[in-house]
């Protein structure tokens, strides 16, 4: 009784379905434009919990538009987004990257790490202080005093999932992933090793956002001991740092 | 006995000889005397111009570049079922460039597909239609080409499987399909009829796609546009000769213009390796020469169909595939297949979505995508990937709904045509 009941509700709500066609959803805004991006970054760009597909939303304009412009070019390599960028213009790939780092939106949890204490006080030095003797700068000399990135070029390492972390770091140290020349991230992975990288993407993805979450408008002052670093992806603004 | 054997045998060797020396003959027909004193390409401002417009036009940049290369540096690797053909390097270097090509010899390779070290040529490169183009815009070509910055890359040895690499195996391909061409003259027809047949035969080389290939790789019924699989690439390259596919004969002219220059158009949007063409070449093209084109396209002898038996859909797969619609798809299309003029294609009525071969609707739902940001549509709208969210069946299902929903009368898809497509995907 109770499926002839559900079968009769089914085939009501099909007919009526089929008697009105309702206008699909539809501004003409480029929201709308980016709905083949959110399918997979999840809505809005916020990320999805499968950890694979990062969040874009508030990420630099900058950043977001040379990640777009390097899977057209052949400098980062997934087929489905080359695919999906081919066709796109310089400006049209601005549009969405700004876009998407206007976006302001709550940041998930941290993950807990099951990392010993010794590996996630390694990963906090190599990720705040780095490793003089080893000559690896800290992330926070370039992504930022508090690792939230630098605007307009720079990404934040924070509120990554760990598996994202580990993969891109592996991609840089292989060559897998690229920038433009000069490549300082891939010089900077090539100094890296197994255990560094999991010592500080044990680190990074444990840490709660800070307050602010934007990313800085000036790259940190440099500490004593520090050296700078040229980058073709984000040069040095024409301030230099204070 | 033994004579009679000595006979076969010396007959068998002239028979191969005599074939030998007519694949021969064949290869060098039409050639043109190299040694002849050739008239000096002068480089003009507008001679660079044209040039680089005709290049535009038969979109040399699009295969002679790789993914972030430099222009025209060649390098790219064409898929091709015999193996990988990777295109030469373009440029004036002249080491690995063409610096050391004459005008002469540069014609010779479009015209009869030879290189200038007399090595004939894959037809990978279009030169089968590239020999009905003209020597004045041959010779405008290499002029542009000349005027490029000279980039050394040296070329990158093609792949190919034997018999398929051997030059003896390419002269009997050639003795079989290729003869030198000339533009297409119909004294019936109006200059601006020439001028497309002209520019779709010719450099256009639409024919490379839209013409479907045997099983060694030559177009059949040569440049007749009804219709192919392009090889490798799992895309389908619709008949313009068919009403039921992509015929534009009762077309506004207009549409056709449109479609070339932006990428859309009110009868549909073009998508994958079409997407590319339209990006990179058509969308740079007079609309004098995109008239003229339409005018020759609405002009090609449209084919009767014989009736297609439809294939039956289960009700059940009906039921799945519209439950699958309403959730994934009806968003953007509408519950009606109405979609969202001048955003997202309607699907009913939609000759791509009825089309006998479902090999673009497969891959349209798996790997999404964009229409071509062109400068009349620079903010096009896109279709999500499906690859993570629908397997084979699912995909089966909502293209047989679609197929059969709204007056659609095409037909079921099954589970096991949509894997065989995406069998050589990666996906």
């Amino acid at each position: 009784m109770k499926t002839t009941l559900r079968l009769f509700l089914l085939a009501a709500w099909l007919a009526t379905g089929a008697a009105q066609a309702k206008p699909p959803v539809f501004e003409d805004s480029i929201a709308q434009r980016t709905l083949a991006c959110t399918a997979c970054h999840g809505r809005e760009g916020r990320a999805t919990a499968d950890g694979y597909y990062p969040r874009i939303a508030g990420k630099p304009a900058g950043y977001l538009h040379h990640q777009l412009l390097n899977f057209r070019d052949n400098r980062r390599h997934y087929g489905l987004m080359t695919q999906m960028v081919d066709p796109l213009s310089d400006a049209y790939l601005m549009e969405i990257a700004q876009y998407f780092s206007g976006l302001d939106l709550p940041y998930p949890a941290p993950q807990p790490s099951q990392a010993g204490a010794d590996v996630l006080r390694r990963g906090q030095q190599l990720a705040t202080r780095g490793d003089a003797a080893r000559q690896l700068p800290a992330c926070a000399q370039c992504h930022g005093a508090a690792l939230t990135g630098v605007a307009p070029n720079i990404p934040g390492l924070l509120g990554l999932p760990r598996d994202y972390l580990n993969a891109q770091l592996g991609a840089w140290r292989t060559g897998q992933r690229r920038a433009h020349a000069p490549d300082c991230m891939a010089a900077v992975a090539q100094l890296l090793r197994p255990e560094d990288i999991n010592a500080v993407t044990n680190w990074l993805a444990a840490q709660a956002l800070p307050a602010d979450t934007h990313p800085a408008g000036t790259l940190p002052a440099l500490a004593g001991g520090e050296r700078e670093i040229s980058c073709g992806s984000a040069p040095a603004p024409a301030g230099g740092r204070p | 006995m033994k004579r009679l054997l000595g006979t076969a045998l010396l007959a068998t060797a002239v028979v191969a000889l005599a074939l030998a020396a007519l694949v021969w003959q064949l290869n060098l027909q039409g050639e043109p005397e190299l040694s002849a004193p050739a008239p000096t390409v002068a480089a003009m401002p507008d001679l660079l111009a044209r040039g680089a417009y005709l290049a535009l036009a038969g979109n040399c940049a699009s295969c002679h570049t790789t993914r972030g290369g430099i222009p025209y540096a060649g390098g790219r690797g064409i898929d091709t079922p015999f193996g990988t053909v990777y295109t030469s390097n373009l440029t004036p270097d002249a080491a690995t460039g063409i610096g050391r090509w004459t005008p002469a010899e540069f014609w010779r390779a479009m015209h009869n597909g030879r290189a200038r070290d007399g090595r004939l040529l894959y037809p990978a490169f279009p030169y089968t239609s590239y020999t009905e183009i003209t020597r004045t815009d041959s010779d405008a070509l290499y002029a542009y080409l000349q005027s490029l910055p000279a980039t050394a890359q040296a070329a990158t040895p093609h792949t190919l499987r034997w018999p398929y690499d051997t030059q003896a195996a390419l002269a009997v391909w050639r003795a079989l399909y290729f003869r030198p061409g000339a533009p297409a003259v119909d004294a019936t027809q109006s200059a601006e009829w020439q001028r497309g047949a002209y520019l779709v035969r010719g450099l256009g080389h639409c024919g490379a796609c839209h013409t479907a290939r045997n099983a060694l790789g030559a177009t059949e019924d040569r440049l007749n546009l009804a219709g192919g699989m392009i090889p490798m690439q799992n895309w389908y390259a619709p008949s313009l000769t068919s009403p039921h596919e992509a015929g534009m004969a009762d077309w506004p002219r207009e549409d056709i213009v449109r479609l070339l220059q932006t990428g859309v158009a009110p009868g549909g949007s073009v998508l994958g390796p079409m997407a590319e063409v339209v990006l990179k070449s058509t969308q740079h093209l007079s609309a004098e020469d995109l008239g003229a084109m339409a005018t020759y396209l609405k002009a090609l002898p449209q084919a009767t169909e014989p009736h297609r038996p439809i294939a039956a859909v289960d009700s059940r797969v009906a039921a799945r595939g519209s439950q699958l619609y309403e959730r994934h798809c009806a968003q953007c299309h509408g519950d009606q297949g109405q979609g969202v003029k001048n955003a997202y294609p309607p699907l009913a009525g939609n000759r791509a979505v009825t089309m006998p071969q479902v090999a673009n609707l497969v891959q349209t739902v798996v790997n999404g995508g964009y229409a071509p940001a062109t400068a009349g549509n620079p903010r096009p709208f896109g279709m999500p990937p499906f690859v993570l969210v629908l397997n084979d069946a699912d995909i089966a299902a909502v293209l047989s709904h679609i197929r059969s929903a709204w007056g659609n009368q095409a037909g079921g898809v099954t589970e096991i045509e949509v894997n065989r497509l995406r069998a050589g995907q990666g996906h």
